[in-house]
């Protein structure tokens, strides 16, 4: 399928920047006149990503995030890139209710609402070099 | 976003406008636990009527808020007056087995 539309975003890694994510994410999607619900689901999921760049790719320090949106007819993708610490073991940062950072308050759901709210999910790190989540939904008529 | 804390006896009723994210979140942290701190209160109940937007950060304060109460002791942490979007991430995080729920501020007070 070729691609619709697209749009690329970077910014810091500061913790102000996660609602301007979502927001951005889901004014690139009205047009395909989506749910209030869709809209919720990608503005959470989102959200979450750019959460965990903020906190774990960087660890609240200086950073850069990269956001990706690609529209494939009603089909979107999400690319949120980070080149921050990595993830040692994806499969753990992935389980439900797991957390690194405890003391922070965290809920370790992140990526199970990131699963649970989207279509489809991968993802890439190398650890030192980055994280990439790749996300999916498709936008029912 | 704001954060409206009011003192009422033995709970402390906590009103959110805006969206809770982990921005959002660590304010909040910080002014009800200070609120919970200066007050005589044993409950606390959280209003979500006026929260636009929550992701699993809402889960997390709302994990560290059940700490506060019972490292105090004996008390209650009920959260009130949550839309749709918000009961859903509630219901994945399994806290309903230790967070209650009411439908109205004013049924937290009667169960509490």
């Amino acid at each position: 399928m070729g691609i619709d539309n697209e749009m690329k975003v970077t910014f810091s890694a500061k913790s102000e920047n996660e609602s301007f994510a979502r927001v951005c994410a889901a004014a690139f999607v009205t047009v395909l006149n989506p749910t209030v619900g869709d809209i919720e689901d990608v503005k959470t999921a989102v959200s979450e990503a750019v959460t965990n760049a903020v906190i774990h790719g960087y660890e609240n320090t200086e950073g850069v995030v990269r956001m990706r949106c690609v529209l494939s007819g009603r089909e979107l993708m999400i690319e949120i890139e980070d080149d921050g610490a990595g993830i040692e073991n994806i499969a753990l940062a992935m389980e439900p209710l797991y957390t690194s950072r405890p003391e922070l308050e965290r809920s370790g759901m992140g990526f199970t609402v990131m699963e649970a709210f989207m279509d489809g999910i991968e993802v890439e790190s190398s650890p030192g070099h980055g994280t990439t989540v790749r996300m999916k939904k498709i936008f029912n008529t | 976003m704001e954060i409206k804390c009011e003192d009422g006896g033995k709970n402390l009723i906590v009103f959110i406008t805006g969206d809770i994210d982990h921005h959002s979140a660590q304010e909040i942290k910080r002014k009800v636990d200070k609120s919970f701190e200066r007050s005589n209160a044993k409950n606390i109940i959280i209003s979500f009527k006026n929260v636009s937007f929550m992701d699993s950060s809402g889960i997390g304060m709302l994990m560290g808020r059940y700490k506060t109460i019972n490292y105090r002791g004996g008390g209650k942490l009920v959260a009130a007056e949550m839309t749709a979007g918000i009961s859903r991430i509630f219901d994945m995080s399994g806290l309903s087995k230790i967070i209650s729920r009411a439908a109205t501020v004013e049924e937290a007070v009667r169960s509490l």
